[in-house]
């Protein structure tokens, strides 16, 4: 399985993460020889198996609605980056994506 | 007067109610060893102490008025992955290096309530992703038996700090391995309980749905005092299973003859270096004596195991650091220029080259065109590997291994390759896939490293691993032995 | 445009109207100062984990049963994975695969009083990201994470509508169900009610679909009609030239009404979406579908058919009555103490609508409530008055917050309804009036309604006008 500069590009991209292009090529080889390891996968057939999200084979439980938590910005804000008037504060967003 | 770190914590429970030795006294001495030897192991990311002194005292205080807690007094560390609150909490990421938790996680919570004394947070590989502690962002990891050893990963500082004697037990996480490796590789016992036996709530998350918190130790004994504590069923888990837990304590003395245990065929014929099998061999003898049948089992999707661990564990990491952008917490880049730069190098500069590398192979792994192949193909994998255990365990108790293909081998020995170092949980992943419950105990050594054997039982059987570990340490001596430091 | 038909699919995220949030214990009461509702599980910090809200359940399930979908048991979150700085874990808990709901049919009303039917593909759990505020800041944007983690139900319907008219229509129908059901007030100003609309174009009679885009940012019934017009013959300019619709994302922009394409990589929208491992599939018994199903309050169309059967309400009376769970209630109150349920449908949707939207009030706001209303139409009933001096009455009622006996009593407005009352007008008017007179009896027999008229001015419109009509005629017999 090789990957090409757009494909590492790509999911470089996805993940947000910035890469020098100089490190692209020991990074591929990395990536692929990983994914050689993963390819053994394929010579076994799953086709009727059913997939395992969960090692348990429980149940979700439920929670009541009911508020618990109190304001705690004070302790929950220590560690932002940058506050103004009690918001997080991020370079402008240009697209409003909702 | 005894070493008192080389007392166990039944021996130190007793110690602290007879007034032998207070609790203070004890702490102190740890905290003496730790200045001492740890500038050279580098186990502790953070040394608490004076809140370790004031807990000490506080548990000294109910001692005297007999109202001494479970674990009153016994001094701990914590794997720096455990969210406590007001102390720094790194997960040993630059990522998290100014990150003091606001809240604690329900584990610590646990050892709280039971009296336990934080001596400390304990170094670890980056994000838990590695096998030999050499990717925090606080300094690799030295293991105490041999200058310029690895521990094993990820909770390496975990391991060196208590096979150096710098604390009774201490906590770690184990998501294809990271328990019983580095356990195994420090001559201690560790162990990792079923899925759901110990509450992930606020230990930081890895990959969801294979992480596991558990203890490491100097014995069976030990571990089963510190997993009692810290199991139970906890509400902020959704995956916290809701069954009682067992007197580990009690449990450990019951009886081992009969029980069956299996070797799978898989794993034993692999050409594992020669002292490796001899310590097996050797350790099966043992356990014939003790009247362990054992039996030879296949587990033919076995193999399968490191393929599925690589796709599984990277997808879910992937998403679970998406929240590491340098908005509410954590890292932030310098003067970003816009918000794609504020995520791009914050990420790039917050995370080392390891935790970049899964990332973006569960990135590549879950995305579109990719997910059938790779994502979706690996959890059927799983569920062939988790039928093969279930229907293995329906003619044996336990399945036995070496926790690791080799002993421990020296820094930067295999991190030119990301795959070398990936065998190195060959044995430790499959019990993760399960979810089912794993210890590993010293079992031998070889140019004075250590070298461990795995018990692997069915779901909520820790009982059975750790009533056989038990067993082969009253039978064998190899737990008993301290590595050269002073 | 006769030539191309369009295709209308819109998708409708309900804010749900729990106490606390769906995966925290955080609260989601509206217009809180900044990150004081948004607790570390809201925040997404380190080791933090999702626990599910029943509550939540129980509203998704009653829209289910609403629409008669299928309730999927086990149903699945999953993790929708993208950056953006409102959303703070980097992925959104959603459902893909076995959403809460599936299928189901709405049926919607037009205009015309035609009715359509319009399928719903699904309806899945969400949790909603917080707020951007990008003004006042230079260049910076504040987040506030007090929203993220509020539930919210996606409702998607298929391709049915193929109107902006239908599409309104759709909208108000899904704004009245999930106020019926009480599981959202659906504020579409405020953000609890959010339509995005899918919108492509084929030619008459096709059977393909054409290349849709996406519009979203349409925050009221109108605008979505707007927004809906407008992709309509943004498509049929380029589909006529010649060119080709790209499928895109648009954002309407209500001041220039129009829309334009959200600018982002190709590559970008690949949410990889997976099943999310710290929740655990949710498994929805009988008994709890039942236990929801006994909590339900009767829907509109079950009230409509109620009424149309129980007050014989004409189709339009009923439709328009059973709409509001508010109105309907006001108009149930009405009748208990009018007992004449046209009057009263007659009252509510004429003069009492008139009153109300002259003030742009609401029927939870009414300045003359159900109590007195009944009783004023009751009087109407049992002749005290006539429905003439009722309108009068109304009207102060409206303005002095009086019942109609009080009013009755203080302006003397009983109706006569005394015969020799009223005899005694009707031979004083005759009197006055010998001309007119001669020439009913001649044969000008228009001239009654002259002498109805002048009995009922004589009478300062007091005199029943039954009585007056019965007696007038009575008399001019002789």
């Amino acid at each position: 399985m090789s990957l090409k500069n757009q494909d590492l590009e790509q999911i470089a991209y996805l993940a947000r993460i910035n890469i020098d292009k100089d490190k692209f090529p020991s990074l591929k080889k990395e990536l692929e020889s990983i994914l050689e390891l993963v390819a053994k996968m394929d010579s076994v057939n799953t086709e009727s198996v059913v997939p395992m999200s969960h090692p348990l084979d429980l149940s979700q439980p439920l929670r009541k609605d009911k508020v618990t938590e109190k304001d705690d910005r004070k302790n929950l804000q220590k560690n932002a980056p940058s506050i103004k008037a009690g918001l997080f504060m991020v370079p402008k967003v240009i697209e409003v994506e909702d | 007067m005894t070493e008192l770190h080389k007392l166990s914590i039944k021996e130190k429970l007793k110690g602290l109610k007879d007034s032998t030795f207070s609790s203070q006294e004890l702490t102190e001495s740890y905290l003496k060893r730790i200045k001492k030897l740890d500038n050279k192991i580098n186990s502790f990311i953070t040394v608490l102490e004076e809140r370790a002194v004031k807990s000490a005292k506080e548990a000294d205080q109910r001692y005297a008025s007999g109202s001494a807690l479970p674990l009153d007094g016994i001094p701990i560390a914590h794997k720096d992955i455990f969210c406590t609150e007001g102390v720094l909490t790194s997960c040993g990421s630059r990522m998290l290096s100014n990150f003091i938790s606001p809240y604690s996680s329900t584990v610590v919570k646990n050892f709280e309530g039971s009296g336990s004394v934080v001596l400390g947070k304990t170094n670890m590989d980056e994000f838990a992703m590695g096998s030999s502690n050499e990717t925090s962002y606080f300094g690799e990891v030295k293991n105490p038996w041999k200058e310029d050893y690895v521990p094993g990963g990820s909770s390496g500082g975990s391991a060196a700090c208590v096979s150096a004697g710098l604390a009774s037990g201490a906590t770690g996480t184990d998501t294809g391995g990271s328990i019983r490796q580095p356990a195994a590789l420090c001559g201690l016992t560790g162990i990792k309980p079923t899925y759901g036996r110990v509450s992930r709530y606020g230990m930081i998350a890895f990959a969801s749905s294979l992480d596991q918190g558990g203890v490491l130790t100097k014995t069976a004994e030990d571990a089963a005092y510190m997993l009692k504590t810290m199991s139970g069923h906890d509400p902020k888990d959704s995956t916290s299973l809701n069954v009682e837990v067992p007197d580990f304590v009690k449990e450990i003395n019951k009886e081992i003859k009969g029980l069956r245990v299996g070797l799978p065929k898989q794993f034993f014929s692999m050409n594992l270096p020669e002292y490796v099998e001899r310590s097996i061999n050797e350790s099966l003898k043992v356990f014939e004596k003790l009247g362990v049948k054992i039996i030879d089992v296949d587990l033919p999707h076995i193999d399968l195991s490191l393929p599925i661990y690589y796709v599984i564990a990277p997808a879910e990491c992937s998403a679970n650091l998406s929240r590491y952008d340098g908005v509410k917490f954590g890292y932030r880049c310098e003067d970003p220029k816009n918000l794609e730069d504020l995520y791009m190098r914050t990420r790039e500069e917050g995370f080392g080259s390891e935790v970049k590398r899964r990332i973006l192979i569960g990135t590549y792994a879950l995305s579109a065109g990719y997910y059938d192949a790779y994502y979706l193909k690996a959890q059927k994998c799983r569920r062939l590997v988790a039928n093969d255990f279930k229907e293995t365990f329906k003619s044996v108790d336990l399945i036995l291994s070496p926790t690791a293909p080799d002993t421990s081998f020296a820094l930067g020995a295999k991190t030119s390759d990301p795959v070398e170092m990936y065998k190195q949980d060959i044995f430790t992943i499959p019990a993760n896939l399960a979810g089912l419950p794993g210890i590993s105990v010293p079992c031998g050594q070889h140019q004075g490293l250590p070298l461990g054997l795995q018990l692997v039982s069915d779901n909520l059987e820790e009982s059975k691993i750790l009533r056989m570990a038990h067993h082969f340490q009253l039978n064998t001596d190899w737990h008993k032995s301290w590595p050269e430091l002073d | 445009m006769s030539e191309w038909e369009t295709v209308i699919g819109l998708e409708v995220h309900v804010q749900l109207a729990t106490k606390s949030k769906i995966f925290s214990g955080a609260s989601t009461l509206f217009g809180s100062s900044p990150n004081t509702q948004a607790c570390n599980i809201d925040l997404g910090m380190p080791g933090v984990l999702p626990v599910l809200n029943e509550e939540v359940l129980k509203m998704a399930i009653k829209f289910g049963l609403s629409i008669n979908a299928n309730i999927n048991s086990p149903t699945q979150f999953a993790r929708k994975n993208y950056f953006y700085p409102d959303l703070p874990k980097g992925y959104q808990i959603s459902q893909l695969d076995n959403p809460i709901v599936e299928g189901g049919v709405l049926e919607i009303t037009l205009k015309d009083g035609s009715k359509k039917k319009i399928r719903i593909t699904r309806a899945h759990l969400e949790e909603d990201a917080g707020k951007s505020l990008h003004e006042d800041f230079e260049g910076l944007t504040g987040i506030d994470l007090n929203r993220a983690g509020t539930p919210l139900l996606e409702i998607v319907s298929e391709p049915d509508l193929s109107s902006p008219e239908e599409a309104v229509a759709y909208l108000k129908k899904i704004h009245s169900i999930i106020r019926y059901l009480e599981i959202s007030d659906g504020n579409m100003a405020e953000g609890s009610m959010r339509c995005d609309a899918n919108v492509s174009l084929r030619k008459k009679g096709s059977k393909k679909l054409g290349t849709r885009t996406e519009t979203k940012n349409v925050n009221s019934f109108k605008y979505v009609e707007k927004a809906i017009q407008h992709e309509m013959r943004r498509q049929i300019k380029i589909l006529e030239s010649g060119k080709r619709v790209t499928q895109e994302t648009r954002l309407y922009d209500s001041q220039l009404d129009e829309t334009r394409p959200m600018r982002s990589k190709e590559y970008a929208n690949d949410y990889r979406y997976f099943p999310e491992p710290d929740l655990l599939p949710v498994v929805l018994s009988e008994d709890f579908i039942n236990s929801v199903k006994d909590l339900m309050p009767e829907l509109s169309e079950e009230k409509e058919k109620r009424f149309i059967k129980e007050y014989k309400l004409s189709d339009y009376d009923a439709n328009v009555l059973s709409v509001d769970p508010n109105l309907s209630n006001f108009f149930e109150e009405v009748v208990v103490r009018s007992r004449d349920p046209k009057l009263a449908a007659n009252w509510i949707m004429g003069e009492l609508s008139a009153f109300l939207n002259k003030e742009n009030l609401s029927i939870l706001e009414t300045k003359v409530d159900s109590i007195n209303l009944g009783n004023l139409l009751s009087r109407i009933e049992d002749s005290t008055i006539s429905g003439k001096i009722a309108k009068e009455i109304f009207e102060e009622m409206w303005n002095s917050k009086k019942s109609p006996d009080e009013i009755i009593e203080e302006k003397g407005l009983k109706q006569v309804t005394d015969s020799s009352e009223i005899e005694k007008v009707i031979n004083q008017v005759l009197e006055q009036n010998q001309s007119q007179l001669e020439q009913y009896k001649s044969g000008k027999v228009k001239l009654f309604g002259f002498f109805v008229g002048q009995v009922k001015k004589a009478s300062r419109g007091k005199a029943n006008p039954e009585q007056v009509n019965k007696l007038l005629e009575e008399r001019l017999k002789e």
